[in-house]
Order: C-alpha cells, then structure tokens, then sequence
C-alpha cells in the first residue's frame, strides 16, 4: 500500500518538477533580455535540484543527494558570476 | 523500491503529502516566471521554489530517510542552509545588474537615479573630498 502510494505520488511530483523546468527553459528561450535568461538558468538549476532529491527518495539511495549539493553549489556560483557579468561586464576584475 | 516496503501507510502518505506540495509550489513559481510581464515582478516568483517548494520536498526527504534507516538523516538541511542563504545573494546582484543596465540605456522603465542628497550614503568629510580632488 505504502509503496504503491510512494510510487504514484513521487512520478506525479516528478513531472511537475519536469514541468517546472520546461516553464524555465522557455523563458530562457523566450527572455527578451539577457537578464530573464540568468533568471530562468536560476530557476532550470533549483528544479534540477529537488528533481535530484525526489530521485533520491525514490532509489532509497543517499547517493543522489550528493549531486543535488553538487548542482546547488555550482548553479549558485554560476548564477553569481552571470549576474556580476551583466552587471560589469567581466567577471574577475 | 523495497525500503518503501517498511514505511507504514501514515508516513507514505506524509512524505507524499510533502513532496507533492514542494513539486507543486515549485511548479508555481516557474509558471509566474512564464506569465508575468515585467523582469522585476519575473524575478519575484521563482523563490516560491527555492524558499517553501525546497522546504517541502527536503523534509519528506529527511522524514522517508529516518524511517527507512532507522536513524535520525538531517544531511537534507545542508542544501536547506545552502539554498536559502545563496538565493537571495544571487538575485539581489541580478537586479542590481538588471537596475543598472536599464538606467544605462536610459529607456524609462526604471525610475532614474536619484538625486545626490538622496542617496542614503554619508555626508561628504574632509577626507573623503580630498579623495575625490586627488583623483580628478
């Protein structure tokens, strides 16, 4: 029963974050401005993220929680060096 | 999945219950990033996913992780911390970026920059006078 439950509920939660992620690929398409681009890659990495998680407890494996760290630390400095980019045109100054 | 087996039919329903909302709220957040029409309201909405939809769905983890290992699994919380003290971080600098580039092309969506006695910086001293004359 549990499992059965586990199993709906996890693919449904799955395609809603697969969903999520579409949304901001196509903003990151669509984006008129370089900015809305930098957003929506912010948004692409927080859904990859909890995608990782959610896989996660599927597998019942703590493996893919290390990669959710992973794409949290590297989204977040990527996300910073864009964003500094924009703002001076280089990255380190 | 044969550690779902041990989970009883309370705690499945939780940790359905939670990542569901977390999956949901995330869904949310990226469909305002779609539909709103202006980069300052956009950037507004996908923090309804790095804030309660990553709370949501890192919590069904730790509780599915605890039952299921029969221990207490709390390393979820190092993404919480992370995420949360990271997002705000980035999307301060992107519209900072966003304010001064609009300002730069000076197409009128912003409001100007505003008037020298405005900004909310300290008055002026000797010292910092002297500065300016020596770099002119």
């Amino acid at each position: 029963m549990s499992e059965t439950i586990l199993f709906w509920s996890l693919s449904i939660a799955q395609v809603l974050l697969v969903l999520a992620m579409l949304a901001a690929v196509f903003r990151m398409i669509k984006g008129p401005r370089a900015q809305d681009r930098v957003l929506s890659l912010d948004a692409l990495y927080v859904g990859a993220m909890l995608l990782m998680v959610v896989f996660g407890i599927r597998s019942g494996t703590t493996l893919y929680f290390e990669a959710a760290l992973i794409i949290g630390v590297l989204g977040f400095a990527s996300s910073v060096a864009l964003a500094k980019f924009l703002m001076r045109g280089e990255v380190i100054e | 999945m044969n550690a779902a087996a041990e989970l009883s039919t309370g705690a499945a329903i939780l940790v359905a219950f939670l990542v569901l909302a977390g999956a949901s709220l995330t869904l949310l957040g990226c469909i305002g990033l779609v539909r709103l029409k202006n980069f300052y309201f956009r950037i507004h909405s996908p923090t309804l996913g790095t804030s309660f939809g990553t709370l949501l769905i890192l919590l069904g983890s730790v509780i599915y992780f605890s039952i299921t290992q029969q221990r207490l699994a709390v390393h979820e919380v190092l993404i919480f911390i992370f995420v949360t003290v990271t997002t705000p971080v980035t999307l301060m600098l992107l519209a900072r970026a966003a304010l001064y580039r609009d300002r730069a092309e000076n197409n009128g969506n912003v409001p100007a920059t505003p008037d020298e006695d405005m900004v909310d910086a300290p008055p002026p001293r000797k010292r910092s006078t002297k500065r300016a004359d020596k770099r002119d």
